[in-house]
């Protein structure tokens, strides 16, 4: 069933739509033949095209074009990182044998994306990791000091530490400058991933000397399909796919198309400043209505200017998120998950959130097409919708 | 919507029927399976996209609600209780009763639908004076009214079956592949849906502590063990394993279980006739007998599957007592007696007690 031309999308953080100076280069870019490896002219021009959006994505994060390496999206280039740099920090691309992993520690949150949790997860069962759980604070932010003892004890055994630079349920920046400093200062890489703020807020990955650094192109405007791992001069990943070298730590043909609509949406300007005007006034209206409690960080400055989370009192999210979605506003209840079921976000457990209470969340994800009409419209029927959530909320 | 053909063309129909249909599909697991093994289960992922697609196919929106707390506690966890107590359950029934016309239909109405409309093959139909009836499915083969038989008049009120007048299932999924719904051949689903491979007494085992104990015969004398009473089930001949023939060389059937003493109560299958029976957590499918305490002529069903018997029911000290005109076999306590009249379905009991047809007692 097709979505009303009228509905609301509210939901830019699971992804955004494409404008249409991306459209129209991707469009473009589809109509060209050519490799980008092969030799002849043919090649030669989707080159081009590639390190043209290899080169405009190196600018939107801060570091050079050869520290990109493309990937097929967000996920794979976490995964690259996690799993690339645990094996290359153990086993110096050697065959894993038993004993062989000196550094089996990877320090990380339980407020971490899937993509994240479960590469860590699939490391602990299959190649002997071990994880350290660093703390993250009630407004979902990493805990420096609990981060600090881990990393005093034994740091030789630590094989990375992954994070957030933004969460993407609840929206809290993370002090990815202070991590990256208390890391290196231990001799342990830093992997961040930034799908969620890239584009949101400025990544400057050499400014922050992160080693490696995430992004997706569909959270900016671009094409699905392609991301892109920062990959930093001084770091070294053991490859997740094999098969003609094309990229530093990746092979596989590359997308020339993808990443010249990738480079064109890097490119793009993101008004930030009225995204967070918008945002402010939705948190104010739906602070107003009863049982409301905003999640993340409530600075301001202090969480993605898009991103409003707030958990509803004796409500489930999913009976909420039904309701607005036949009234025609698209909303979430946290991280979209296999086969459509609303599990209660791990997010919110990891800050401590009572289960009873992260029942009620409803993640709000405003971007460059929200207007302040819309944000109005949801607050006038909101009220209504939420009594009748409440209602079919109680048999539980 | 389960992924299956039925729950499909259901809401294939209540959409010609114009009315505004939503697809709802129920996560009961938290530990679903990624994919349907032949007819076992029906609650993995692939079923939640085959009832995704259903949905899409008939252009109605489509949502997965999350009710695998309630059908946890109130099916699996009942489930497990009822076998501990040496007691026969219905777990269809009792999904029927807590979930989908309960948890569900609660949630549904307070949302703001009107009713609850399931690939059941059952028919609703209206009374004389108005009421709503539920009555056999026209396709007797396929009858699903004995798991809906728990239902009350309330539940009816806001049920829809729309495949209860079909004639029958060849229809039905003629009708799907007519409509070019994927899942017109998808074979149909048997069994404890949260027991996908179909072994109940080992589901049991992981659950319940599981202790050898005696096998007795009916005069109480200890002829052989077992590997835990509560995995038994009364009228059951296979996997007794005594190991020699009774003394008239017929087999053997579980009389009675005893979760207390751990111990099964074996005998020949004339032993299990039943003379009558009686229960508790009564319920009617619609209108009562005008005086329940005075006995009516009805037909009882004790399985879903079993040939109903003619009986007279009367209500009692808040017991059915059924007093069967024939003796019937493989009663079990925990089962559903369903009372019939005719089509129709008039309540329903739990299974307490039983009283034998036989007054001879030999081993």
């Amino acid at each position: 069933m097709p979505a009303s031309p009228d509905a609301v999308y509210l939901d830019h953080a699971a992804t955004t739509p494409m404008p249409s100076a991306v459209r129209e280069a991707y469009l473009e870019a589809l109509g060209l033949i050519g490799n980008p490896s092969s030799i002849h002219t043919h090649g030669q021009a989707a080159r081009d095209l590639l390190e043209t959006g290899r080169e405009q994505v190196a600018a939107s994060l801060g570091v050079d074009p050869v520290e990109v390496v493309f990937t097929g999206g967000g996920t794979e280039a976490v995964n690259l990182a996690i799993k690339g740099t645990f094996w290359s920090r153990n086993l110096g691309g050697r065959v894993a044998t038993v004993g062989s992993v000196s550094r089996p520690r990877i320090l990380t949150t339980r407020a971490e994306h899937h993509a994240t949790l479960d590469a860590v997860d699939w490391l602990v069962r299959h190649e002997g990791a071990e994880v350290d759980w660093i703390d993250v604070d009630a407004v979902g932010r990493l805990s420096l000091a609990s981060l600090e003892q881990a990393l005093a004890r034994d740091p030789e055994s630590i094989a990375l530490v992954t994070a957030l630079w933004a969460n993407n349920e609840v929206g809290t920046l993370q002090p990815v400058a202070e991590i990256v400093r208390l890391a290196h200062a231990a001799g342990v890489p830093v992997h961040l991933d930034a799908i969620a703020a890239y584009g949101a807020v400025p990544i400057d990955v050499h400014t922050v000397g992160a080693d490696l650094v995430s992004v997706s192109a569909h959270k900016i405007g671009g094409p699905v399909g392609i991301g892109a791992l920062v990959v930093a001069r001084t770091a070294t990943v053991e490859p997740l796919i094999h098969g003609g070298n094309q990229q530093r730590a990746r092979s596989g043909t590359q997308d020339a198309a993808g990443a010249a609509a990738f480079g064109v949406a890097a490119g793009l300007p993101h008004d930030t400043t009225a995204l967070a005007a918008l945002r402010d006034r939705l948190i104010a209206g739906l602070l107003e209505l009863p049982g409301v409690v905003l999640r993340g960080d409530p600075d301001p400055a202090g969480r993605l200017p898009g991103n409003v989370h707030v958990t509803f009192a004796g409500c489930d999210g999913d009976a909420l998120l039904y309701l607005l979605d036949r009234a025609g506003f698209s909303v979430s209840t946290g991280s979209a998950c296999q086969a459509g079921v609303a599990e209660v976000s791990h997010v919110l457990l990891a800050m401590g959130v009572p289960t009873e209470e992260a029942r009620g969340a409803l993640r709000f994800t405003l971007g460059p097409d929200t207007t302040p009409g819309a944000i109005d419209a949801l607050l006038a029927v909101l009220p209504g919708l939420l009594e009748r959530a409440r209602s079919a909320s109680v048999s539980r | 919507m389960s992924g299956g053909v039925d729950s499909a063309v259901a809401a294939a129909r209540a959409v010609d029927a114009g009315h505004d249909v939503v697809g709802v599909h129920l996560a009961l697991s938290r530990q679903r399976g990624t994919l349907r093994t032949g007819s076992r289960g029906c609650c993995t992922i692939e079923d939640a996209m085959d009832a995704r697609r259903a949905a899409n196919l008939l252009g109605i929106p489509f949502y997965v609600w999350d009710f695998s707390e309630r059908f946890a506690e109130d099916v699996v966890e009942d489930f497990v209780a009822e076998y501990s107590a040496g007691r026969t359950p219905n777990p269809c029934l009792r999904c029927n009763e807590k979930i989908k016309f309960a948890a569900l239909m609660e949630k549904a109405l307070a949302l703001g639908f009107d009713a609850v409309a399931t690939g059941h093959y059952a028919d609703i139909r209206i009374g004389s004076d108005g009421s709503r009836e539920l009555h056999r499915a026209a396709t007797w083969a396929k009858d699903q009214s004995y798991v809906l038989g728990v239902l009350t008049a309330d539940q009816l009120a806001h049920a829809m079956f729309p495949l209860g007048a079909t004639p029958s299932k060849d229809e039905v999924r003629a009708e799907a592949a007519a409509r070019g719904l994927t899942v017109a051949q998808k074979p149909d689903s048997h069994d404890i849906c949260f027991i996908p491979d179909g072994d109940t007494r080992g589901w049991l085992a992981e659950r319940v502590g599981m202790e050898e104990g005696a096998i007795l015969d009916r005069t109480g004398e200890r002829i052989g063990t077992h590997p835990g009473a509560v995995a038994f089930t009364v009228g059951q001949r296979k996997g007794l394993d005594i190991g020699f023939p009774a003394a008239d060389g017929k087999p053997r059937f579980v009389l009675e279980v005893r979760p207390k003493t751990n111990e099964v109560v074996v005998g020949p299958r004339e032993a299990l006739a039943i003379a009558e029976l009686a229960g508790s957590r009564i319920s009617w499918a619609g209108n009562p007998p005008a005086d329940p305490a005075t006995p009516f002529d009805c037909e009882v069903q004790v399985r879903a599957h079993g040939d109903p018997v003619p009986a007279t029911a009367r209500v009692e000290g808040g017991e059915l007592v059924v007093t069967l005109a024939e003796p019937l076999l493989g009663v079990a306590p925990g089962q559903s007696a369903v009372l019939y009249v005719g089509t129709r379905v008039l309540g329903q009991c739990t299974i307490d007690r039983t009283v034998s047809a036989v007054t001879t007692l030999a081993g």
